[in-house]
């Protein structure tokens, strides 16, 4: 059992950047979700609103960077697919979560709070299969 | 996120709300007992800007026996006006507010929204406008005052003028055919001024002008920027004019926009704006006599019980006190101006009020961007509303005007002031035998004033 060939590239430093980047961002709107909904202390709502919109910037990118690597054909079969489906939903989730935080004080909840959780775990497993095995298995 | 989601956010905010469309329906919302569907979240709130054009050689339509003029044009954002009793006419110019953004939402609806309104220069002053030959044509113009702060409501008492600016109630004495005050204001009071989201103080005077009434508004929709913000908004103070001293008269009352004092009962009335993104139907903006010590149920609940949600902490014996107001006059149509008519009207016209309506940015079809008349019998509203004023909107869909402040001359005109095209329109009757005598008996400037001419 030995590799010859280079393993590929798992991820690139600055996909990987963009891709870990969404996660604490998308985190703390879910904790300032729960802080406004246990508080009614608006500036929470406001603090959701712009992690939300931060985690966006990153989750636009990093979707934007694995469908190159589909469409290029460099991701990892299987891994780059599961992962650019995962941006896939955190993008399109995070975006009507944006909308919902966009709604005036308590109008935002409790929706709001459950996308933030949904959009906290599907960052989770994205960034967990993105950074995932950087072990190349080789048929014998 | 400014830069780069905002383009895909504002693309996706079109999709949404172009499937979102369909519950426009004009629901008959007008009177005491207006029809209130469900509440409705949408994902984007529907947006429809008003989309400015001149008004080269059109002019808004009025009933027939009636003609309107543009008396003047190119005023630094026209909002209230205000006639002297010798015929002139005061106008307040200016654009107050400024809230600092704070949500993204604010920086992308922000954008939107200003394309729907004047770009000129905040005027910050008063204009006063003479007509020295009773010929129609208002031919003098100076600046009667200036470097106000977003001067919005006036009343003459006496020989006080009082202007509320968006920070303060001052007051310049006036002598009758003055064109120009002879001096800074005074302040009388300092006004509620903080983030100042509504921005317009409204106000009229009691008939026998001891007591002055200043609406202030809220500073939120819906108390987006938390409730110490709401601290002394969404109020109409009642101000002792000699000392300055005030007091809540009514609250709960979102943005009363315009105060008129009611010729004969001396009751208060206001036209009031109410919440938003609730749904194209909700809530009703409404006219209201102000009744002392009422609570109007912002932010707690709308149209007496009606609870809203939104705001949190909810107070169950708040929405329990709230009464219901008069009249209501549809949602989103932006009430800004509110006048008592005058028998120099002509008879149709001569029992009621008048409604400027700003008109809708946040409904898919447009309501309001028109003046409106409320016909009145006892005292009280009585029946549908009539169009007096039309046509800021042509049919090609582009906004040519909007009206804010409606005055009646006692000697039979309406004023309308129009912040879009920044003009003063004034509407008569044709070849209108009040108007023209009362013209022509008046001559202008007259000494011998009544002691009160409160914008009635």
């Amino acid at each position: 059992m030995a590799t010859t060939a280079d393993p590929p590239r798992v991820i690139h430093p600055l996909h990987a950047v963009l891709l870990a980047g969404a996660l604490p961002l998308f985190l703390g709107g879910f904790f300032s979700d729960w802080a406004y909904t246990n508080t009614f202390e608006v500036q929470w709502n406001n603090f959701a609103a712009w992690l939300i919109a931060g985690a966006m910037v990153f989750t636009g990118l990093a979707l934007l960077w694995s469908l190159i690597d589909l469409l290029r054909g460099t991701a990892r079969r299987g891994w780059g697919l599961s992962c650019f489906l995962l941006l896939l939903a955190m993008f399109v989730l995070g975006l009507i979560n944006s909308f919902v935080h966009a709604r005036d004080a308590f109008g935002s909840q409790p929706q709001g709070l459950i996308l933030s959780v949904i959009v906290t775990a599907l960052a989770i497993a994205a960034t967990w299969i993105g950074f995932s095995s950087l072990r190349v298995r080789v048929r014998p | 996120m400014k830069r780069i989601s905002l383009p895909a956010a504002a693309a996706l905010a079109t999709a949404l709300a172009a499937c979102g469309g369909g519950d426009n329906a004009n629901l008959a919302q007008y009177g005491d007992n207006p029809q209130l569907p469900k509440q409705q979240h949408a994902l984007v709130p529907s947006m429809k800007i008003a989309n400015p054009a001149p008004w080269g050689d059109q002019r808004p339509a009025v009933p027939q026996g009636y003609v309107v003029t543009a008396i003047a044009t190119g005023l630094g954002i026209p909002r209230q006006t205000l006639v002297l009793p010798n015929g002139d006419i005061l106008v307040a110019e200016g654009r107050g507010g400024g809230e600092p953004r704070l949500r993204p939402k604010d920086f992308i609806a922000g954008y939107i929204k200003a394309k729907g309104t004047t770009q000129v220069k905040s005027g910050n002053r008063l204009t006063l406008l003479r007509d020295a030959d009773g010929d129609g044509t208002y031919e003098g113009r100076t600046i009667f005052a200036d470097k106000l702060n977003a001067p919005y409501g006036m009343a003459l008492v006496g020989d006080q003028l009082y202007v509320a600016n968006q920070d303060a109630l001052v007051r310049f004495a006036y002598r009758p055919g003055q064109t120009r005050a002879s001096g800074p204001p005074v302040t009388v009071t300092e006004l509620p001024a903080q983030i100042n989201h509504h921005w317009t103080k409204s106000l009229t005077a009691s008939p026998d002008g001891r007591l002055l009434y200043v609406g202030i508004g809220s500073n939120s929709n819906i108390t987006e920027r938390g409730m110490p913000a709401e601290r002394d908004r969404a109020v109409v103070w009642e101000i002792d004019a000699a000392t300055g001293a005030h007091r809540s008269y009514a609250t709960g009352i979102r943005n009363p926009t315009a105060l008129a004092t009611q010729p004969g009962t001396g009751q208060v009335w206001a036209v009031v704006n109410e919440r938003d993104e609730l749904g194209p139907n909700l809530v009703p903006d409404y006219l209201t006599a102000v009744r002392d010590g009422a609570f109007y149920g912002w932010p707690y609940s709308y149209w007496g019980q009606n609870v809203d949600r939104r705001a949190q902490p909810q107070n169950a014996q708040k929405v329990a006190a709230a009464v219901r107001p008069d009249y209501g006059l549809g949602s989103h149509v932006a009430a800004l101006g509110v006048a008592f008519s005058a028998p120099a009207m002509g008879a149709r016209f001569a029992d009621g009020v008048f409604v400027g309506e700003h008109g809708s940015w946040n409904r898919d079809q447009p309501s309001g961007y028109k003046v409106i008349f409320v016909p009145f019998r006892n005292g009280r509203p009585a029946g549908p509303p009539v169009d007096f004023v039309t046509g800021f909107r042509g049919a090609d869909g582009r906004t040519r005007g909007r009206p804010v402040g409606v005055t009646v001359d006692p000697r039979g005109a309406l004023l309308v002031a129009d912040d879009l095209s920044n003009t003063v329109w004034r509407v008569t009757p044709v070849g209108g035998p009040p108007a023209a005598e009362a013209a022509t008996t008046v001559p202008p400037p007259r000494a011998d004033q009544p002691k009160s001419a409160t914008p009635y």
